[in-house]
């Protein structure tokens, strides 16, 4: 048996080294629609809890949204369940190429294409547009897909500090002998809430003749005065070439995601990028409830507006109480610990008082950086809102950290 | 320390320290272990290398093992250029 008692050994203890290590992902189990207000099971085998969720994506409030669900059993009715093919065999209904249309007229740019996620489309599109006389610049703390994709290319990589734009400016300096020049950054950091420069990220592409890359998983649907994400913004629409954006999070939270941006751009990948010729097409009750949330979100502005309004009282009762926040004006509302231990300590005694968070630390942020990621959405209202506050004031005085900046925080837990 | 150690070590503080950090870096300082290159800004230091010196350091060469600290790295340079 290939599958010999040695071999498993050796795999169990690759598990108990990662779980020495404290990094062991227990996953926390729903036993309801996803919502503001949620029934968890955690740790598994305890009976369901309602508690109040505030580290989903969900930041539209969309994710079981009573017209979304009515859209998505339409689209299950008119146009099946599966498509059993890829795109360009047998896998493009009218409603996926209304929804590429949507989506190209309401972030405004030229074409649109869809990907079964995300990531497949950050894996996809690298490798379809850009040789080996290509150079890609990205800032370092771009999403995992994104590094995984860049590595799919045979361009050459290159990254810049975190954010740091006269490093940038260097970087596209020094690749002037290169075709392309190609800047990679998120549109948000999905960790800090950092919202990238674009306008001026925009202005040295024109300078130096580069390309923009954008992932605006963290804001379409939301950031910006109508909802179309960081390039709305930054008040640079129309000046970003490649877009990559994802159906799972602000926009009903399924599945999904794209590459929208300049036409050329968009067609290579829908003739070259792999992850779209050999993976399977979105479903349809997917496209079709996607279609409906596009259309909601072009007709008005009310959620992403509550959204604001929300994230705004957060950030500032969140800094009346005491708590150390990274500064931003993002939904993702880091509160900083420092401290790994006591960011797990934080969030278990929040669970304990209903409020559904979780600590990140090194590896997934960088070390001594170690929070509670808040997330904040157009589902909570002012009393879940409340409550979260209530809880972190009562957690935060029983840790005695209220007030404390880093240096203190720091002194007191260590690093 | 010889010249490629200085150069390399020079431009790992540029390009990876703050200017407000005062993390005390020398040729023996672990740089991937602990955290202050990773596995993706690593490619940095490669192309810095590669044009520095005129060099081409196969993938396999470029290691988080390889490239843990200034004097490894140096040692790579050094052999890839034959000296
Ligand atoms: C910035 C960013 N890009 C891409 C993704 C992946 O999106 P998807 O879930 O659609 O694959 C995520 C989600 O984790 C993300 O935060």
């Amino acid at each position: 048996m290939a599958y010999s008692e040695a071999r498993r050994a050796a795999y169990q203890a690759d598990l108990a080294g990662i779980r020495e290590a404290g990094l062991f992902k227990e996953e926390r189990i729903i036993h309801t629609a996803q919502s503001a207000d949620v029934e968890v099971e955690f740790p598994a085998g305890e009976s369901a809890r309602p508690v109040i969720n505030m580290c989903a994506n969900n930041y539209l409030g969309l994710s079981s949204h009573p017209e979304v669900v009515k859209a998505a059993h339409a689209g299950l009715d008119a146009r099946g369940y599966g498509l059993s093919s890829v795109r360009f065999i047998c896998g493009t209904q009218d409603i996926h190429r209304e929804l590429e249309h949507r989506i190209s007229a309401f972030l405004e740019t030229e074409d649109t294409i869809l990907f079964g996620s995300c990531l497949d489309a950050n894996a996809g599109v690298f490798e379809a547009v850009l040789t080996e006389q290509d150079i890609m610049i990205a800032d370092r703390l771009v999403h995992a897909s994104i590094v995984d994709g860049m590595r799919l290319s045979k361009a050459q990589q290159e990254t810049y500090k975190h954010m740091d734009l006269e490093h940038l400016e260097e970087k596209l300096q020094e690749s002037q002998d290169k075709r392309i020049r190609l800047i990679v950054t998120d549109g948000v950091f999905s960790m800090d809430g950092d919202i990238a420069e674009l306008d001026k990220i925009c202005d040295l592409a024109d300078k130096y003749d580069a390309l923009v890359f954008v992932d605006d998983s963290h804001a379409t649907g939301f950031m910006g005065k109508r909802g179309k994400g960081t390039h709305e913004h930054c008040g640079v629409l129309g000046r970003i070439d490649i877009l990559t954006t994802t159906l799972g999070k602000a926009l009903g939270g399924a599945s999904g995601g794209c590459v929208s941006g300049r036409r050329e751009i968009v067609e290579l990948c829908r003739q070259k990028a792999r992850p779209y010729l050999f993976s399977n097409t979105v479903p349809p009750v997917i496209t079709a409830a996607a279609n409906r949330v596009i259309q909601i979100l072009s007709e008005t502005t009310e959620r992403r507006d509550k959204l604001e309004e929300n994230t705004l009282y957060w950030r500032r009762r969140l800094k009346e109480i005491g708590l150390d926040i990274r500064e931003g004006s993002h939904p993702i509302v880091p509160v900083m610990l420092y401290n790994a231990k006591l960011a797990q300590e934080v969030a278990r005694d929040m669970f304990a008082e209903g409020i559904f968070v979780v600590g990140f630390f090194f590896p997934v942020v960088a070390k001594g950086q170690a929070r509670i990621r808040t997330q904040i959405s157009a589902g909570h209202e002012r009393h879940h809102l409340d409550k979260g506050l209530a809880a972190f004031e009562k957690v935060g005085k029983k840790h005695g950290i209220l007030g404390m900046g880093k240096k203190e925080i720091v002194e007191k837990f260590g690093l | 320390m010889d010249e490629v150690e200085q150069k390399v070590l020079s431009f790992v503080k540029k390009e990876y320290l703050d200017e407000d950090d005062d993390t005390e870096l020398d040729e023996n300082s672990p740089l991937i272990t602990s955290g202050i290159v990773d596995s993706f800004s690593m490619v940095s230091l490669k192309t810095f290398l590669e044009r520095q010196y005129q060099i081409k350091i196969p993938d396999e060469r470029a290691s988080a093992e390889a490239f843990d600290t200034v004097a490894k790295i140096a040692a790579v340079v050094r052999e890839i250029r034959g000296n």
